[in-house]
């Protein structure tokens, strides 16, 4: 091996081993600074000062999940579904969606937090509400859902429109009976990415859904997920050891979310 | 002779007696007495056309690139058509104006006519919609393109887009066509498997029994054995003799010895022209063109 080779592949090895360390620190020190504060009381159906437990965060996690989903997973994949098989191509409107998608998906989760309490929470009158918080996330994670969806739509052949049409099928029919069961998988692949982003964020929730530990009786009323969950608990400084028992549920929360993603995209890929 | 067999059925909403449409689709005979049973005329009976297509004075542009000039054609029914000649000399661009799938080509213009039993179907009185068009010229793709899909489904698709709603006339169309493609013994065991799990000829089969699924008049054909194997393109010629008898058959091929081996009437095309069309056993043996003779004998292209 040449010196210059070999600085390369040790540095190649320094990355991936760094790479993989840091993860592996992260999740071994989480682990052992949470699963000993991992109670019962933990778990208990409501949340007091005292026992801090994590259940209505974790509901209300599913409840706000479920509804940005709701909100953003049709209008995402429509606007995908225009953008590649209805549109002209070079068409200025479809230039100006492109780049406004792309600017929404590198604004900061604090600037969405910010307009969510402006516009929904204040303009609209909802209050620090389940139904801002969704709105808001929503918005967040509607450039993710736009872009994979026309990602796995623009890789689907065109071999199989060409089919369908010479079959005498028109543009709807071959959009809804082919191309999109086969670019399910990938739509699948970006709905989950958006959950995963739902699930970690904080900064867009503080100032829309509020901070109240409690499991929501109406989308009106004001609820924590379980990061923001984490955050007040860090941030009171009071309970940061449940905040860590909180962090290891989290981590499990994420790892089912990825391994759910994975069999989605093995079954439904098979059937290709 | 007559191309138009089962023309008069098209008149009828193809979703009212589909079964029966497959049982007639070759038989003029029959279809029309299942049609005057209906109480509908049959213009299959009263005018025997010669020609399927009549192609007149037809100019096409894409953009500024002339693609075809001034093409005068007509194409005889219930015979295997072979467009013949060098690569981007049109004949691939021909074949797909003649089930306006140059609409989905953005920037192509088309001047002339193109008559299908005799109306213009690029005329501004046309009364026609794409879907019937498409359902009465089909066409088969050069790279076999089977749907994610089982192959009952595949066959299913056509007849379902058209408005075929019931088990019973959807289970007989899928048998027939399969049948009449020559690849129901291969696959009657795999109805419910993915179509994406056969070979590559048998994909190409499938594709074709995809289209006869919805009684076409007209098969296109774009060079659908430039991607398979030997064995595998004897099969489709084969089955293309058959067709025959049924359909009129039009086919694009790059494969000489192929045209002069399946086609009845062979069309030769140079940069976007039709230098020469006659019956396909003479244009071979006496060409009345020098181009002709250079490019058959292999001096070109």
């Amino acid at each position: 091996m040449r010196p210059s080779e070999r600085i390369l592949a040790g540095l190649t090895w320094t990355a991936a081993a760094a790479t993989v360390g840091v993860l592996f620190y992260l999740i071994v020190f989480i682990l052992i600074k949470g699963i000993p504060y991992l109670k019962p009381s933990l778990f208990s159906l409501t949340y007091t000062s005292n026992n801090v437990s994590l259940t209505p965060a974790l509901v209300s996690t599913v409840i706000i999940t479920a509804m940005s989903l709701i909100i953003a997973t049709p209008l995402g994949l429509f606007a995908a579904i225009y953008l590649t098989e209805y549109a002209r191509r070079g068409n200025r409107a479809v230039v100006l969606v492109r780049m406004t998608t792309e600017t929404l998906a590198g604004i900061p989760s604090i600037v969405y937090g910010l307009f969510g309490l402006l516009f929904f929470v204040t303009a609209l009158g909802w209050g620090f509400s389940v139904l801002a918080g969704a709105f808001t996330l929503a918005i967040m994670i509607l450039p993710l859902i736009m872009r994979t969806a026309e990602e796995a739509i623009l890789s689907v052949p065109d071999i199989w429109r060409e089919g369908a049409f010479g079959l005498g099928a028109g543009r709807l029919r071959t959009v809804f009976r082919i191309v999109l069961p086969a670019a399910m998988p990938g739509i699948l692949a970006g709905v989950i990415l958006a959950v995963g982003r739902i699930v970690g964020e904080t900064a867009a929730l503080i100032y829309t859904s509020g901070t109240v530990a409690q499991i929501p009786a109406t989308p009106m009323q004001s609820a924590r997920t379980l990061s923001v969950h984490m955050y007040a608990l860090s941030s009171e400084g009071l309970h940061t050891d449940q905040g860590y028992a909180t962090a290891v549920v989290l981590l499990v929360v994420v790892i089912l979310i990825n391994a759910a993603s994975a069999w989605i995209a093995r079954r439904f890929g098979a059937k290709k | 002779m007559n191309c138009f067999a089962i023309n008069d059925l098209n008149n009828l909403r193809y979703g009212a007696s589909p079964a029966l449409m497959r049982h007639t689709a070759g038989d003029a005979g029959s279809g029309c007495a299942a049609q005057r049973r209906l109480g509908l005329d049959c213009p299959a009976l009263r005018s025997k056309k010669m020609n399927c297509f009549e192609i007149s004075d037809l100019n096409l542009y894409y953009g500024d690139f002339h693609a075809l000039k001034d093409i005068n054609l007509n194409i005889a029914a219930k015979n295997v058509t072979a467009f013949i000649g060098p690569s981007g000399c049109g004949k691939s661009t021909l074949l797909r104006t003649l089930n306006r799938m140059n609409d989905l080509v953005e920037g192509c213009v088309i001047q002339g006519c193109v008559r299908l039993d005799g109306e213009d179907i690029y005329g501004p009185g046309w009364r026609g919609d794409i879907s019937h068009l498409r359902r009465r010229v089909g066409m088969v793709f050069q790279k076999p393109n089977p749907f994610p899909m089982t192959v009952y489904d595949n066959i299913a698709f056509g007849p379902r887009t058209h408005g075929v709603r019931r088990r019973y006339d959807i289970d007989i169309i899928v048998e027939n066509s399969l049948k009449d493609a020559a690849i129901w013994g291969e696959v009657k065991d795999r109805l419910r498997q993915s179509a994406l799990g056969l070979s590559g000829g048998q994909q190409q089969r499938l594709c074709i029994a995809r289209a006869l699924a919805v009684a076409p008049e007209v098969l296109l054909l774009d060079e659908p054995t430039s991607a398979l194997d030997p064995i595998s393109t004897g099969k489709i010629e084969e089955l293309l003799l058959t067709l025959r008898e049924k359909y009129s058959v039009i086919i694009v091929t790059h494969n000489m010895q192929q045209a002069a081996r399946i086609s009845d009437k062979t069309v030769f095309f140079l940069l976007g022209e039709v230098i020469e069309h006659g019956d396909t056993e003479s244009l071979f043996t006496r060409p009345s063109h020098k181009r002709t003779e250079d490019y058959i004998t292999g001096r070109f292209g």
